[in-house]
């Protein structure tokens, strides 16, 4: 075998999964390092990407939100893309790439439902059959994705075993894959797993911050003093990180769920309270034991609800080229209810919790700066919920 | 002397192959657990698998991942495993004992301080579920330093480079995958594995044990036929104890049948 991409960032990263899987992981990556090369394959997923998903996303300037006027906050509009999240990139890319190995079946993990709807449009679209699997929890917290999922043609396959949520549908969804590579592939949904998910991921996802340059070169003459995004697994994170990790002039600032608070056990911030690991597939931060017993992690938004971070960003963090914080339940629905009453946009509660923190950085800035804020994904996915926490606040109160 | 040769020299001389069961440590509570090992022994396994549970066992089927959440419901850490394998290890001075467990488990302590009290409670062999070769350096190198066997894997899909390396790092036996997927009687062995074992015997790897989808006396004789030097059999051993959580004494009387049932299909005919 060839090695043809680095299969670690520093210490972090690997391909920690049974010796059954390492020659589709390998068929993959070699899948994906020519179809880089091949302009066939570019051509097809950039048009998809335009004509289809609809690229570029806007950049929006804040009008009301910021009252600091040392301070102008962009949005980068990835709520706008097809599928109402960041996740149409990638999954169009890595659904092409499928088809390029020959395969038919296409197996996604979620939490929310976000990927899994990614998922689903991209089979329909391109004629693969799709299984996905969900913790049973959230397959009934999130009916209306199910039922997107389903409308799409995907079978979504209920996942009972440990705590029902998504790194239980992760771990189902590799043992599936196990007793299926020949024909099926994997369509892993993060920038984490075994190599070369993270890396794919990134880049299927580079363009978020390759056009982020590009829109504030055109309106602001010059490149932002920072790009702020929420960390979960951490792909639209790395996305939109990657076109700026040499421009050292640009903050890169990921935003991780804390919860309830660090100091309680219900959080999701692996970089902030988590130490090194292995889980599914990859050495990074995750939640564990002393024993090495993965923890349950726990956000308001589902999407940001998984005990570990990619790899990548493990790396980023330690050679101190990235900086992460992190931003509690509370904090998020505030920034949620913010962006909605004063510039007409609802987030995503992932999304709410980077814009929770950019809106931090803007109140403490001295000088001129210029802060774009990776808005991954809209909110309607999240209104039952919100409403429902609001109006418990109500009644409490 | 090492207890794997020791053993495979034992069962050449007689014309036999090793039947090894596999258990979850703890499962369903350390006493219970160390009752069960004993019922194997009686029964006339040749060598003993065992696991350390681990929350998220993705090489696993749901009957060991069951076991799993057993023996940790009962509050069961990788400290009380190695309590009992020194238990079994004092009873029991000549058999092979290996463990198979997952990373982090390992990564937790520090690799060497996980290798050298495995050493220490008297394991012979380490399978890490979720280690392929290429990265199994660090691991390799701690187990050479404590005297204990990496066991490798050799998968039905592996490449000729993979075999190879099998070849020249495998120690104390190879995991021959009967099938691809998780553990789980559900789905049979696929036989012959013959091929694949004729592969092993040109890389001179460790000999043979075939494992994945292995629960009736006929797999076993059909797997010593093909060439292999053993079975084991987890997912069916463990179903055993399910249905048994009510009635321990049945439970071990029917784990002792089953594994001399077994042990006697490892008899060249």
């Amino acid at each position: 075998m060839t090695e043809h991409l680095d299969s670690k960032f520093g210490q972090y990263g690997g391909m920690y999964v049974p010796e059954l899987l390492i020659p589709a992981l390998d068929q993959l990556e070699q899948a994906f390092v020519d179809a880089q090369k091949d302009p066939e394959f570019q051509r097809e997923f950039m048009a998809l990407l335009k004509d289809y998903a609809g690229r570029p996303t806007a950049m929006t300037l804040t009008r009301n939100l910021v009252s600091n006027p040392k301070v102008k906050l962009y949005l980068k509009r990835e709520d706008l893309l097809h599928g109402g999240a960041h996740k149409t990139n990638q999954v169009l890319g890595q659904a092409l790439l499928t088809k390029r190995m020959g395969k038919e079946e296409v197996i996604a993990e979620t939490g929310a439902g976000q990927h899994g709807v990614a998922t689903a449009l991209a089979c329909a679209l391109l004629g693969l059959k799709a299984r996905i699997y969900m913790g049973a929890k959230d397959v009934e917290r999130q009916a209306p994705n199910v039922f997107r999922m389903r409308l799409m043609g995907a079978e979504v396959i209920p996942v009972e075993a440990g705590s029902g949520t998504l790194k239980d549908a992760v771990n189902e969804a590799m043992r599936d894959w196990s007793a299926t590579y020949d024909k099926a592939h994997y369509l892993l949904g993060t920038a984490a797993g075994p190599h070369p998910f993270p890396t794919i991921v990134r880049e299927f996802h580079r363009m978020i911050g390759e056009e982020t340059r590009e829109q504030m070169m055109e309106k602001e003459g010059r490149l932002p003093d920072a790009v702020v995004a929420c960390v979960g697994g951490g792909s639209n994170a790395i996305g939109m990180f990657a076109d700026f990790i040499d421009e050292p002039s640009v903050k890169l600032v990921g935003v991780e769920p804390a919860g309830k608070g660090l100091h309680t056990h219900e959080h999701g911030a692996a970089i902030a309270n988590g130490t090194k690991g292995i889980l599914h597939g990859a050495y990074s931060y995750i939640m564990q034991t002393e024993d090495g017993q993965i923890e349950e992690s726990y956000s308001v938004s589902a999407g940001l609800d998984y005990p570990a971070v990619g790899p990548q960003h493990a790396y980023l963090h330690d050679i101190g080229r990235a900086e992460y914080a992190s931003v509690t339940d509370d904090e998020a629905l505030n920034a949620f209810k913010l962006l909605a009453s004063k510039e007409g946009i609802i987030p995503a509660l992932e999304s709410s919790h980077a814009l929770a923190h950019a809106l931090n950085m803007a109140d403490e800035a001295e000088q001129e700066t210029l802060i774009v804020v990776n808005l991954s994904g809209r909110g309607d996915k999240d209104l039952a919920h919100v409403h429902q926490i609001l109006t418990g606040e109500k009644q409490n109160g | 002397m090492d207890r794997y040769a020791q053993m495979f020299e034992r069962l050449d001389k007689s014309g036999e192959g090793a039947f090894v069961p596999f258990v979850m440590l703890g499962d369903p509570d350390p006493e219970t657990s160390l009752a069960i090992i004993d019922a194997l022994i009686k029964g006339g396994a040749d060598a003993l698998e065992l696991g350390i549970p681990f929350s998220d066992p993705i090489a696993d089927g749901p009957t060991i991942q069951k076991a799993a959440i057993r023996a940790l419901k009962s509050d069961v850490h990788p400290k009380d495993c190695f309590t009992l394998i020194a238990k079994v290890r004092q009873q029991h001075p000549d058999i092979p004992v290996g463990l198979l467990l997952y990373s982090n488990l390992v990564l937790a302590p520090g690799i060497d301080n996980f290798y050298r009290q495995a050493s220490e409670a008297g394991v012979d062999s380490i399978l890490i579920a979720d280690v392929p070769i290429r990265e199994s350096a660090p691991f390799a190198k701690a187990a050479a330093e404590q005297g204990i066997h990496q066991i490798l894997i050799a998968p039905p899909n592996a490449s000729d480079q993979t075999m190879a390396q099998i070849g020249k790092l495998s120690s104390g036996y190879t995991y021959l995958l009967g099938r691809a997927g998780v553990t789980g009687a559900e789905t049979a062995a696929t036989m012959p594995a013959s091929k694949l074992i004729d592969k092993l015997r040109q890389v001179d790897a460790a000999r043979p044990i075939l494992g994945f989808g292995i629960s009736k006396p006929e797999q076993v004789r059909d797997a010593i036929a093909a060439g292999a030097a053993g079975a084991i059999a987890g997912s069916a051993t463990v179903k055993i104890i399910e249905e048994h959580l009510q009635d321990v004494p049945a439970m071990l009387q029917r784990l002792t049948d089953y594994v001399s049932g077994m042990k006697a299909g490892t008899t060249h005919s």
